[in-house]
């Protein structure tokens, strides 16, 4: 790298606040083109992948907006299936997946773990360039012929489909390897750098989580591409493994497919839960509840997520017994799920909480991931199941997981690193009237569904029954507060950028690693190795009003720990 | 972990190289043996992912073997033995050389080192050229995947014009080896003759393959001819097909059992409910999958279904048609796959040995640096396990 160079201060660039950090560290294009630097690859995941989402996003508006009444509207049956295949491939694939492991993951990793970077920086910006890739090939879908067969490439809809399937699926088979290579280094340099004092149980649960989540990475990703290989074979080729036309069997396609893409929930999920379990710690001053407890249940979900694959096709025609033992495994996972969630309301139980944006966010997302969660439980239900799959309560369920679970983490999380990653304060006030509104947009849009579902209106339908208009146009309006709730937050973000006031080292009280260097890190992320303590012991953190953040009032405090095999942080007692 | 070490040069961190920082150690590294754990935990990881790639293929073989047992038995007698068993050699005898390349590295045997990173390239050339025999006669059979199937039994048939297009490459390539080998000779550039030598060594290795899968194709292929002559003899509707001659002959007799002809459609009722369905064009799902029903029927040749005479009707159908693109075409689908993407890990594999011996003629690896050796040598292992189980699978099973 083009090392060396001076660093160009800019009047607007935080520069000025830390006089060498990994912004300023080298200037020019080729710097950031080329840069191994963790920090500058999560920084430009983090725009790709909001990109993707205002696309999706937009995607999503339009859907809605067709969807306000049964007939007359501008969009035709045929743009109707195109649309939402593509507002459902390009949130999984292009955002959800990436957004919290690779944009933040990237970020916070190695700074969590005092290390310098990743375990194989080249492997890490490779994986960028495949991401890159992979969005390319799927807006070259967007714009040839579109796709149309939904966002999980059923067969025979994809080796029928006059769209461009192959582009799609290329696309989708290059993001796989972003992804696990994104999962591969994570776990390497879990395994292999974390500093000296920091076991396995000193480390901060976001840490937990991107393990579990990278295990999952590793080991279900390889699947879906040979899945969508054979997918492309199968096009170009006829190989007739899934193509009923040529004697393949489409349910062989259906077990392929969600054996990558259930365990691909919790890739979604997993860090989500990651950021909540800092947040809710931080944010109410107070050390986690039952630490031991959500690290392991992270790991339990990442490893029970590859053995529930089936419920997905209850009604594809598995033989009972089958079906019976997918359900029976699909209620074990809401046991790990729930652990989490009570632990965070234990954590939050006389701390004293501050209502700071991303704490906001941490709320919102409790409310709804626990909506989320427990209608699940219809959905791994048999006898419900059959009535409600492929229903608007199927899609209710999984907006409110993946959207109000993981979207909802991954903004309060960007609010909570956002002073970290750019060195610069928002403005809290819009921040909270965004979490608010989104808060409100989002249970409007989708609460709804459920109702609608219910009552049997089938999802991917172009058009309704006019009992049904009341309902979708309430659904409609949410999704419109819920798109304006988000564009605030975005400006809320892009305004701090150029009027923010510098963030000071500590803004909220934090006791993990990032919060002991400045905002933003410099380009080796520690001018020293940091003293390595309890993640969750906010005893010695007070506040600083000069500095309006704050700081660690040293105890006396050691490099490795005194007594190894003394008491872990989370035995420790909570005051 | 040495603390104290990484004190006192974490401290002047801006610095691009630290004093006591090895060349070869990367700056995020505190020492050697932590980046030598990290290179090789992401290695084993890779190979997890590799497995789980491979196993979605033995899956597919798994399940298509299951529902017609009879269709791989009887294809797999086109896949010539004696050319699996010579590459499963070839394949053994490189991981041998592959190992022994890891174990020069760590002495520093560098002459050696490029020696034996040579050989195990050469294997894999001849495994190529062997493979490439192979493909190119099957395509010339017009034994392909299910579309393009296209297998007549006894019709002529001549694969060169396939051979000479898989082979391009590789003789342009050797060509230019070729060509720079004699430009640095000439030039005396000791440095380049050491790479281009043995690489134009490695790639006459190729066509060494290619003609040793000609010598022994070309007796097998008679045996087919064979084979062919005596099916046409024996078929009674002209259209049995001689490999399935060969599961009866070999006492396959479940076959008919689980497999039988085609059967007359008794979708007739489904589709006139479809057909009333489909009047309407919004029904967009019930007009595709009518024309789906449609197409299949029109289109298959041997659905998998049960007879509804039920198994006397079946037992009575002594011989089965498989010489068709459903069933036949099948296997060879499989049979492209699992060895295609197979192939390619060995092309990649090539890819990063030939840059490992450029890396150990420029005396890299030593004692403390062996590390991209040795997870090289893990990789090419996996590649030659998965063959150690794709041949018999493919080949040997019958």
């Amino acid at each position: 790298m083009a090392t060396g160079a001076l660093p160009v201060g800019k009047t607007a660039s935080p520069a000025e606040h830390a006089p060498d950090n990994y912004l300023t560290h080298t200037s020019g294009v080729l710097s950031w083109i080329f840069t191994l630097d963790h920090k500058r690859i999560g920084l430009m995941y983090l725009v790709g992948i909001l990109t993707s989402f205002f696309i999706g996003g937009m995607l999503a508006m339009a859907i809605r907006a067709h969807l306000i009444s049964p007939a007359d509207s501008p969009l035709s049956n045929e743009q109707y299936n195109q649309i939402f295949t593509l507002h459902g491939a390009i949130m999984v694939f292009l955002f959800i997946i990436p957004s919290i492991p690779a944009a933040l993951g990237n970020f916070l990793v190695p700074v969590m773990l005092g290390a310098k970077d990743v375990a194989f920086p080249r492997l890490n910006l490779c994986s960028f360039y495949l991401w890159c890739g992979g969005a390319i090939f799927f807006i070259s879908a967007l714009l040839s012929s579109g796709l149309d067969t939904g966002w999980t490439f059923y067969t025979p809809y994809s080796t029928d489909s006059e769209t461009s399937v192959v582009l799609a699926t290329l696309g989708a088979f290059i993001l796989g390897f972003s992804s696990i290579f994104t999962g591969l280094n994570f776990i390497v340099t879990i395994n292999t750098m974390r500093p000296p004092g920091m076991t396995w149980f000193r480390m901060p649960l976001f840490l937990w989580a991107t393990y579990s989540t990278s295990i999952i990475q590793v080991l279900a990703t390889p699947v879906l591409g040979i899945t969508l290989l054979l997918l492309i074979a199968e096009r170009t080729l006829h190989v007739g493994i899934f193509d009923p036309e040529f004697n393949g069997d489409p349910v062989t396609y259906q077990h392929f497919f969600w054996f990558y893409s259930h365990p691909a929930v919790y890739i979604m999920i997993l860090p989500a839960f990651g950021i909540i379990s800092e947040l809710i710690s931080v944010h109410s001053h107070k050390g986690i509840f039952g630490y031991r407890f959500i690290a392991y249940s992270s790991v339990a979900i990442a490893l029970l997520g590859f053995l529930v694959w089936g419920h997905h096709m209850f009604t594809a025609g598995m033989s009972s017994l089958t079906t019976i033992i997918f359900s029976a495994l699909t209620f074990s996972v809401s046991v790990p799920s729930a652990i989490k969630v009570f632990n965070w309301l234990a954590t939050m139980y006389k701390g004293s909480i501050s209502l700071t944006t991303p704490m906001c966010y941490a709320l919102v997302f409790l409310f709804l991931f626990t909506i989320g969660g427990l209608t699940g439980l219809f959905l791994g239900t048999l006898s419900t199941d059959l009535h409600l799959h492929d229903t608007y309560f199927v899609v209710a369920h999984f907006h409110y997981v993946m959207m109000g679970g993981t979207l909802v983490a991954f903004v309060g999380g960007l609010f909570h690193w956002w002073p970290k990653m750019i060195g610069r304060m928002y403005n809290e006030f819009w921040g909270r009237v965004s979490s608010v509104l989104v808060f409100i947009g989002f249970n409007m849009a989708f609460l709804p569904q459920f109702v609608m579902g219910s009552r049997g209106m089938p999802r991917r339908y172009a058009t309704y029954d006019g009992e049904f208009q009341a309902l979708h146009q309430l659904s409609s309006v949410g999704s419109f507060i819920l798109g304006i709730g988000l564009l605030i937050a975005g400006l809320c973000l892009l305004h701090s950028l150029f009027k923010g006031k510098l963030a000071p080292a500590n803004p909220w009280g934090g006791a993990t690693l990032e919060w002991m260097c400045t905002s933003p890190p410099p380009y080796y992320n520690f001018a020293r190795p940091p003293v390595v303590g309890d993640p969750y012991e906010f005893e010695h953190i007070d506040y600083d009003p000069s500095i309006d953040g704050y700081v660690v009032n040293e105890p006396v405090r050691h490099r490795v720990p005194s007594d190894p095999h003394g008491a872990p942080a989370h035995a420790k007692h909570h005051h | 972990m040495a603390t104290t070490e990484v004190l006192t040069h974490e401290a002047d961190a801006h610095d691009d190289h630290h004093g006591d920082h090895p060349s070869f150690l990367a700056h995020h590294f505190d020492t050697p043996e932590q980046q030598y754990d990290s290179g090789k935990l992401g290695m084993w990881l890779f190979l997890v992912t590799e497995v789980l790639f491979f196993s979605g293929l033995f899956c597919a073989y798994a399940i298509y073997r299951f529902l017609r047992p009879d269709v791989f038995a009887g294809c797999s007698e086109f896949l010539n033995t004696q050319l699996g068993a010579i590459n499963t050699g070839v394949l053994l005898f490189s991981s041998l050389t592959m190992a022994w390349a890891v174990r020069c590295a760590q002495l520093e045997q560098h002459k050696m080192l490029t020696g034996m990173l040579a050989a195990t390239l050469s294997c894999a050339s001849i495994f190529l050229g062997v493979k490439a025999i192979e493909y190119s006669h099957k395509f010339g059979m017009g034994l392909l995947p299910g579309g393009f199937y296209s297998y007549v039994p006894g019709a002529p048939h001549d694969g060169t014009i396939y051979l000479v297009w898989i082979s391009a490459p590789f003789a342009i390539i050797l060509l230019g080896l070729f060509v720079w080998y004699v430009v640095a000779c000439l030039g005396q550039n000791k440095f380049q003759m050491r790479i281009s030598g043995p690489m134009t060594i490695v790639f006459l290795c190729y066509f060494a393959g290619v003609g040793l899968g000609t010598l022994l194709e070309s007796g097998s292929a008679e045996g087919h001819h064979e084979g062919a002559a005596h099916a046409s003899a024996s078929d009674h509707e002209g259209a049995v097909h001689e490999a399935g001659e060969v599961a009866h002959e070999a006492g396959t007799e479940i076959a008919p059992a689980t497999v039988t002809e085609i059967t007359p459609s008794t979708a007739g009722t489904d589709d006139s409910v479809l057909e009333m369905l489909a009047v309407d064009t919004a029904n967009t799902g019930v007009r595709q999958q009518l024309s789906a029903a449609q197409r299949q029927q029109e289109l298959s040749g041997g659905p998998v279904s049960q007879s509804p005479g039920g198994k006397a009707a079946a037992v009575s159908e002594a011989s089965l048609d498989i010489n068709n693109k459903f069933l036949a075409g099948g296997f060879f689908s499989i049979y492209y796959c699992m060895t295609g993407i197979h192939a390619i890990h060995i092309l990649a594999g090539m890819g990063v040995l030939t840059w490992l011996l450029v890396r150990s003629v420029r005396h890299d690896f030593n004692r403390q640096y062996f590390g991209p050796v040795d997870y090289v040598g893990l990789y090419w292992h996996i590649v030659d396990l998965i063959w150690i189980y794709l041949f018999p699978l493919l080949y040997l099973i019958r």
